[in-house]
């Protein structure tokens, strides 16, 4: 990690936004180093929009302090502004402008003169694949198209922090772990990425950090191999042949649960290669036979059974 | 800070934005135009034979009624792009692209101010084919030139404020739809004022609306300025009502364009 990558780019406490009796917001603290991607995770209605919303400027929060690129969001929010790019869940292109048009009315609103615009456009064009559309209306072109083109308006002007909300949402495999590829560029070059997203996978593959986020509230928040220990979800299933082989493994494994009826035993795992590896290194030591092995890895729904069941325990005996 | 040093900058970057639009889509601009026209003609030549005869003034007849109807059909006219400005403004809410523009460092204004400044653009083409199909059938100002120029001021004046209104109301609406019927009433407005008949053949409680409302003056500071009619005090509350209309419409648009998008 170099120096550049401890500073911070995003600073929120205690941020609250409420719409009437609804608390959408509970009091957010968050902390994201620059040059890092920060992953909001949360189910339809937890407030990651919200949250996106208040940090990008476009709504103020009821409380709370927010620094955006070292600038208070609600002092100096042009200054925040002119730091950031914003890619919402809805295209916010101008459907009827052509691609290229779009590109360079955004060049334009980031004041980089006619000459540095066009040029600017032209290579996103390239970089997006959108060449051969790009003198078409936006309202001829396909969805994924607009969302591309969507990001790449998002980057005119070299923002140094970028809000993708929900940016894989509805795509088609492919253009996913396209996505995910233009997102680890921009880290390369230093950019900070704050992303929502309602898939484990995408932040774990993604993100330096995750936040877990439900009814308003940051219910975990650490790196992705943190966040997994702390759900149960994940193990790898062995089968054996008999109940003695399974003895040997219950008692080489603690803290794994058997299930004697399948001959079975479930070891709580993140479902690494590397642990794989260490557990199959394991059984050959204790020269233990088994007979079918399976992986299942935490996904979202664990995470939320574990982390917020808790919650509504506490809740409930409060 | 930077907001209000690219004020003008961003101003007519939403401009060329705008006349963008209007250029690739041209069929609302000609329907802006056309209605006008249609009414023009329908008033003249359907109505123009009897109404004309009740004026009750020195002219009568088919040709006093266009001299006397064109004030209202040049207002008619700014109602007319006053609902297409309503339905781009609208169109653009219900875009995503408004919500970039929010993120981004610009001029807060530009984007409403685009709107207007292409507004009174887009209705330079309609008073134009207006004016001329007018000129056609035989309309002639008997005033002289100078008079003309203040009433296109007059024109122009009403148009901002026009504008303005119009670009409010479009904010106002979750819809498309309800933004092209909400400047309905503007289109009326001409008609329920001196703009088709005199206002002293109405029933009283209209008479009191038609001689109050601000078209009315309007109407009579351009029919002075056109035909020598006196103005009266006409010209000063004229322009009252529009730098009144222009100042509340973008007092309202403003705090419109501020408000949560999320919660419109």
């Amino acid at each position: 990690m170099t120096a550049i990558a401890s500073r911070v780019a995003i600073h929120a406490v205690g941020l609250r936004k409420s719409y009437g009796a609804q608390v959408v917001l509970d009091g957010i603290d968050l902390d994201v180093a620059e040059g890092t991607v920060y992953a909001l995770l949360g189910p339809n209605g937890a407030g990651k929009t919200t949250t996106v919303h208040i940090l990008s400027t476009l709504i103020a929060a009821d409380g709370g302090q927010v620094e955006v690129a070292g600038h208070d969001i609600g002092r100096e929010p042009d200054a925040v502004r002119a730091a950031i790019g914003v890619t919402g869940q809805f295209s916010a292109v101008d459907r009827f402008l052509t691609g290229e048009e779009n590109l360079l009315l955004i060049a334009d609103l980031r004041h980089l003169g006619a000459r540095d615009g066009r040029r600017l456009a032209a290579e996103l064009l390239e970089r997006f694949d959108l060449v051969a559309a790009a003198r078409k209306p936006v309202s001829t072109w396909s969805g994924g198209m607009q969302r591309r083109l969507d990001l790449a308006m998002t980057l005119v002007g070299d923002p140094r922090i970028i809000f993708l909300d929900e940016p894989t949402a509805g795509l088609d495999p492919r253009s996913r772990r396209t996505m995910w590829q233009v997102i680890r560029d921009l880290v390369d070059r230093g950019v900070t990425i704050f992303l929502t997203t309602q898939y484990l996978e995408e932040a774990d593959r993604l993100a330096d950090r995750i936040a877990v986020l439900d009814r308003g509230r940051l219910v975990a928040e650490g790196t992705p191999s943190e966040l997994k220990r702390r759900v149960p979800g994940g193990h790898v299933r062995l089968e054996f042949a008999d109940s003695s082989e399974l003895e040997r493994a219950a008692s080489t494994f603690r803290g794994s649960s058997r299930d004697d009826e399948s001959l079975a035993l479930l070891v709580p795992s993140d479902g690494g290669v590397r642990s794989l590896r260490a557990l199959l290194d394991e059984l050959d030591q204790a020269s233990i036979d088994v007979d079918g092995l399976s992986v299942r890895t935490p996904d979202l729904d664990d995470v939320f059974l574990s982390l917020t069941d808790r919650t509504d325990t506490q809740e409930g005996a409060a | 800070m930077t907001s209000r040093s690219y004020v003008i900058g961003d101003t007519a970057t939403m401009l060329r934005r705008n006349l963008r639009h209007m250029r690739r889509y041209p069929s609302l601009t000609l329907l802006i135009a056309g209605i006008p026209v249609v009414f023009l003609l329908l008033f003249v030549y359907v109505f123009g034979g009897t109404l004309g005869a009740g004026l009750g003034g020195v002219a009568v007849g088919r040709d006093a009624y266009l001299a006397y109807v064109i004030p209202g059909i040049l207002l008619m006219t700014i109602a007319g792009v006053a609902q297409g400005t309503a339905i781009s403004v609208a169109i653009d809410m219900t875009e995503g692209i408004v919500g970039r523009f929010r993120t981004m460092a610009i001029s807060r204004a530009s984007v409403l101010t685009g709107h207007v400044v292409g507004s009174i653009i887009q209705s330079i083409l309609p008073i134009t084919v207006v004016t001329a199909v007018a000129l056609l059938i035989g309309f002639r100002p008997t005033t002289a030139p100078v008079a003309w120029v203040a009433a296109a001021g007059m024109l122009a004046l009403t148009a901002v404020a026009i504008s303005w209104l119009s670009v409010a109301l479009g904010m106002s609406t979750r819809s498309v739809e309800t933004a092209s019927n909400l400047p309905m009433f503007l289109m009326l407005l001409p008609v329920l004022g001196s703009g088709f008949v005199p206002t002293r053949t109405m029933p009283d409680g209209l008479r009191w609306f038609a001689e109050n409302q601000p078209f009315t003056p309007i109407i009579e500071t351009l029919r002075g300025l056109l035909f020598g009619t006196p103005i009266g005090t006409s010209g000063v509350i004229a322009v009252a009502w529009c730098v009144a209309i222009s100042v509340l419409g973008f007092l309202w648009a403003r705090r419109l364009y501020e408000r949560d998008p999320a919660h419109r």
